[in-house]
């Protein structure tokens, strides 16, 4: 963490979807008539955390699919926690957005809200993977999309995309980056498929109908996007996270991978502030019935010892370009055997006081924190 | 005037034993059926898992016959395993008869006949119940056959039960009280008791199990051991009818317990005498030795932190175990542990479930070893059962090792497999015998190492579960032996190192690396698994490290349950033993211990 107290990260979960993608699973409904009561649950339960959270300094609306929600519904909800809440001057303000609900007007309301940066959510750049992923947008409609957001004055975009599609090649995904680069995003995410206990997907493997990459394709795939990226001007600062220049990180999940309190709104969102860690239930429904009656819609919550703190920190600093702090290695056993092993096989290097993965420690990050145990 | 009879039940494993005694204990009305449990004479989880009796238990049970007398008829269960043969004998040496229980259906098996003899050399009444008659399977004409050909007794007087649905057993206690001589001896002459049991009681100590020969005994006697000379002030006898009642006195016949502040079984020898310091008998009964340990393992714990309490859990264990041997020993792999030595395979498996269930530790043992014998060029003559303590092979002039005479009972078809096995395993002076037709006797003489490692499940494998068999040691031969060491990443895992025939090295040494490379997880690096005698390799596996192997999203709602999988992941890395940078799991040190087809 660093010398000052950073500043808190406020989440937003926006549960609707017009049609669910078979790989996802955020949670989310595809009946928008409870968007109303949702609305008034949110505002509620922000005022529940008035005093316990002063100021932000990053807002994030996700989902689900937040620019599902009209330009009233939108600017209800952003003009509310304005009310209630205190923001940085400087704050950063993201909105997630599905291709074919955007428009001009509704680009400008956001922009007059104070909404600063918008992750679009392309998924593919071809045709094919677009369908498999039964998005609802086409291609073209994605790079119209994007060329919207950049006429309304948005000067920090992202790109969401995904690889290790089923039927995708290694030239299929080339073309995609390529595609995107093109568009001089700010920030470019790229995940690989994965498959989700509960999605259609998840149920298509198990009847297996379905299969992701091999490990030797997918490494491959991890490797050549990491390459094409940085050899572009990217810097690939997390497993899936790529941002043109330093200034470009998504400040808001930085804050995730930092231990930095944050407040989630919405069903299922989760908050995290002094070592506790709580979520909310997963129904709009129950979110609302308890709100109603003035509850935090809390399903749940777990205070870390240090411990599992010291763990988390480990795991979700070796996730990323910056590592974690060579004085927390403790043990001889590592630094004697363990460190000396993977900087030797090219895992991690050194950067000043910190050990650091390198790509190849990137693609085996799940291996890695309990080395350090 | 209460009659005495001391008998016991006699059985191939599986055939009934266990059920047939709760059956006479529920004629005698010993418990009621509320209370009653099935195998109520096997205490232990592990017996009643199993269907196995491992410690035997004693117990009265009164009787009256259709004549209207009255008996004590005293039922002592044995061991029913060929590890514990010599408690089994001490047991019939107890008795003056026994049930030959066969099962309806399977017939004669090896252990049938290995009982048979058993009970022949004490010269005891047998009388052949034939069991399970209730089974669809039940074959009576041919297990009648059999029991004429293979055991030469009369099968016209075999009796039929299906203790099961408890059926025939009065017809059992009658010819127990019919047949069944009475004891004799002398009541009045000096205490002569043969212990042939004993169990630590938390409270009171050693309990022995004893038959009174001749004399008696009673509380504020001092009793002697004739082994030691050790003396002890009785301070209760009694019966066992499932709780011990305690009597004013044990006489001449008699079956019971004595409680003498004795403080561990260890202090016990199965198969002393007891008598009475001050009035000692002319010589101890017939038939006692020390039981020494066939088979070798060391025992560690998994977390190195563990071995203080593995250290007491091994003395409280050693407390009702007097065959269990146990030294200190280190593993440059594994750390601080025990050499122990154990009466055979089973012996071993049990004292490893019991330590792991009842005292809650968890341990790693190696591979079991025999005892070998080494002349070397200097004159001088060792015995290692640890392969740690292998002389340098320039200084061996000849080794030995030990070898015993098996007898084999399968069905006819299985002879071809039967025989391939018995030639693997480096059998020799193969004999067949035809005790009925479509039933082979096979005898072999077969090195003792080559029956621990796996031998009972291949045999059940090839015969499809019809095989059985029995062995007893007969010496120790010359043999080619060499030293197998295995090495991970290059460095030597000495905790699975073994002495093997020579002739037989490579095989082993093939079987471990890829028993090794299944249970070694993949990680970051090659791991190179290597079997070698001195410094020639003979056998190698290789497990690739991982290439990619990274979750994709990791937000705010990803973090715990990401955390709980390292969590768990965290659990099961400290039940792993490091070799240099390799994490060898628990798993791995057992598996080399199974066979191929499990």
């Amino acid at each position: 963490m660093s010398d000052q107290h950073p500043l808190s990260g406020l989440y937003i979960h926006i549960p609707f979807c017009k049609t669910k993608c078979p790989y996802c699973d955020f949670y989310s409904e595809t009946s928008t008539a409870l968007i109303p009561e949702w609305l008034q649950a949110v505002k509620k339960e922000a005022l529940l955390y008035r005093d316990q959270f002063s100021s932000f300094d990053t807002l994030y609306l996700g989902g689900g699919t937040p620019t599902v929600l009209d330009e009233t519904e939108l600017a209800s909800l952003i003009e509310y926690l304005f009310k209630t809440f205190c923001f940085a001057p400087d704050v950063e303000i993201t909105i997630e957005a599905n291709p074919n609900d955007i428009t001009r007007e509704k680009l400008s309301v956001l922009r007059a809200l104070g909404v600063n940066r918008v992750s679009l959510g392309v998924q593919s750049f071809d045709e094919q993977d677009v369908s498999v992923l039964r998005r609802r947008h086409t291609v073209e409609e994605s790079a119209a999309a994007l060329g919207l957001i950049r006429t309304s004055g948005f000067t920090s975009v992202g790109i969401d995309i995904i690889y290790g599609i089923p039927g995708q090649t290694e030239s299929s995904w080339r073309a995609t980056l390529e595609q995107a680069v093109s568009f001089q995003p700010e920030h470019i995410s790229c995940y690989q498929l994965t498959m989700a206990e509960g999605t259609a997907f998840w149920e298509r493997q198990e009847e297996g109908l379905m299969r992701l990459p091999e490990e030797e394709e997918s490494e491959n795939l991890f490797l050549t996007t990491s390459r094409f990226l940085e050899e572009n001007g990217y810097l690939h600062y997390e497993i899936s996270n790529f941002a043109r220049g330093e200034e470009n990180r998504s400040r808001h999940n930085q804050k995730y991978w930092q231990h930095v309190p944050y407040l989630g709104l919405g069903p299922s969102a989760h908050s995290f502030q002094d070592g506790k860690r709580w979520w909310n239930v997963r129904s709009i429904k129950k979110y609302c019935a308890s709100l109603e009656e003035g509850r935090a819609p809390v399903q749940g919550s777990e205070q870390l010892s240090a411990e599992q703190f010291a763990l988390e920190s480990l795991y979700l600093g070796l996730r990323t370009r910056d590592g974690i702090d060579l004085a927390r290695v403790r043990s001889s056993h590592i630094t004697d055997t363990v460190l000396p092993q993977l900087l030797k096989d090219d895992y991690v290097k050194i950067t000043g006081t910190r050990v650091v993965p390198t790509k190849k420690g990137f693609l085996v990050a799940d291996q890695l924190p309990l080395l350090f145990v | 005037m209460i009659s005495i009879r001391n008998f016991s039940i006699i059985a191939h494993i599986d055939h009934g034993k266990s059920t047939l005694a709760d059956r006479l204990i529920q004629y005698a009305g010993l418990v009621d059926a509320r209370q009653f449990r099935d195998q109520i004479l096997d205490t232990m989880d592990i017996e009643r898992e199993r269907g196995i009796t491992i410690k035997s238990q004693t117990v009265s049970l009164p009787y009256t016959s259709r004549s209207g007398e009255t008996f004590e008829l005293n039922l002592i269960d044995t061991p029913g395993h060929v590890d514990f043969s010599y408690e089994v004998s001490r047991a019939l040496a107890s008795c003056e008869g026994v049930l030959l229980l066969v099962d309806a259906a399977q017939g004669v098996e090896a252990q049938t006949v290995a009982n048979l003899y058993a009970a022949l050399e004490h010269n005891l009444e047998i009388i052949p119940v034939i069991n399970k008659i209730d089974l669809p399977s039940a074959d009576i004409d041919r297990v009648k056959e059999e029991i004429e050909a293979e055991l030469g007794l009369d099968a016209e007087e075999a009796l039929l039960c299906s203790a099961k649905e408890g059926t025939g057993i009065e017809d059992i206690l009658e010819a127990i009280t019919k047949r069944i001589p009475p004891p004799k001896g002398s009541p009045e002459g000096p205490l002569a008791a043969l212990i042939f049991d004993a169990h630590y009681d938390v409270f009171r100590g050693t309990v022995v199990s004893c038959r009174v020969f001749d004399g008696s005994v009673k509380p504020g006697d001092t009793i002697r051991l004739m082994s030691n000379g050790a003396t002890h002030k009785v301070e209760e006898v009694g019966f066992f009818r499932l709780i011990r009642v305690p009597q004013k006195e044990l006489n001449a016949g008699e079956v019971g317990y004595i409680i003498a502040g004795i403080k561990t079984v260890s202090d016990t020898r199965i198969g002393d005498t007891i008598t009475r310091d001050d009035h000692v008998a002319v010589a101890a009964l017939a038939g006692f030795k020390e039981v020494k340990p066939m088979v070798f393992s060391s025992l560690y714990p998994i977390a190195a932190d563990d071995y203080q309490s593995l250290t007491e859990a091994l003395e409280k264990y050693k407390l009702n175990d007097a065959a269990l041997t146990y030294q200190k020993d280190s593993s440059a792999a594994l750390g601080h542990g025990f050499r122990c030595g154990f009466l055979g395979l089973l012996h071993l498996e049990v004292v490893q479930e019991r330590l792991e269930r009842e005292y809650g530790q968890s341990i790693i043992m190696t591979v079991p070893s025999v005892q070998y014998q080494f002349l070397l060029r200097s004159g001088e003559n060792v015995t290692i059962d640890n392969p740690h303590y292998y002389p340098d092979p320039a200084s061996i002039e000849k080794s030995y090792e030990p070898f015993v005479k098996v007898s084999i009972l399968i069905p006819e078809r299985s002879m071809g497999a039967v025989m391939t096995l018995c030639l693997e395993r480096r059998g020799v002076n193969t004999r067949f015998h035809y005790p009925t037709t479509k039933r082979i006797e096979i005898t072999c003489e077969m090195p003792l190492a080559e029956i621990i490692y796996d031998f009972y499940d291949r045999l059940k494998t090839v015969t499809q579960g019809y095989g059985s068999f029995d062995y007893e040691l007969i010496g120790y031969r010359e043999s080619e032996l060499v030293k197998l060491d295995i090495l991970v990443n290059g460095e030597k895992v000495d905790a699975l190192s073994l002495m093997v025939h020579r002739d037989r090295a490579r095989l082993r040494a093939v079987q471990i690396c890829d028993r090794l490379k299944e249970e070694i997880h993949r990680q970051l690096f090659k791991i190179a698994i290597q079997g070698a005698i001195g410094g020639q390799i003979i056998a190698r596996s290789t497990i690739t490290p991982f290439r990619k192997d990274v979750t994709a999203k990791c937000y705010g709602g990803d973090i715990t349950r990401k955390r709980k999988l390292l969590e768990k992941q965290k659990m099961g890395k400290k039940r792993m033993k490091m070799v240099g940078a390799v994490e060898i799991p628990q798993s791995a040190f057992i598996a080399v211990l199974k066979s191929d087809n499990e």
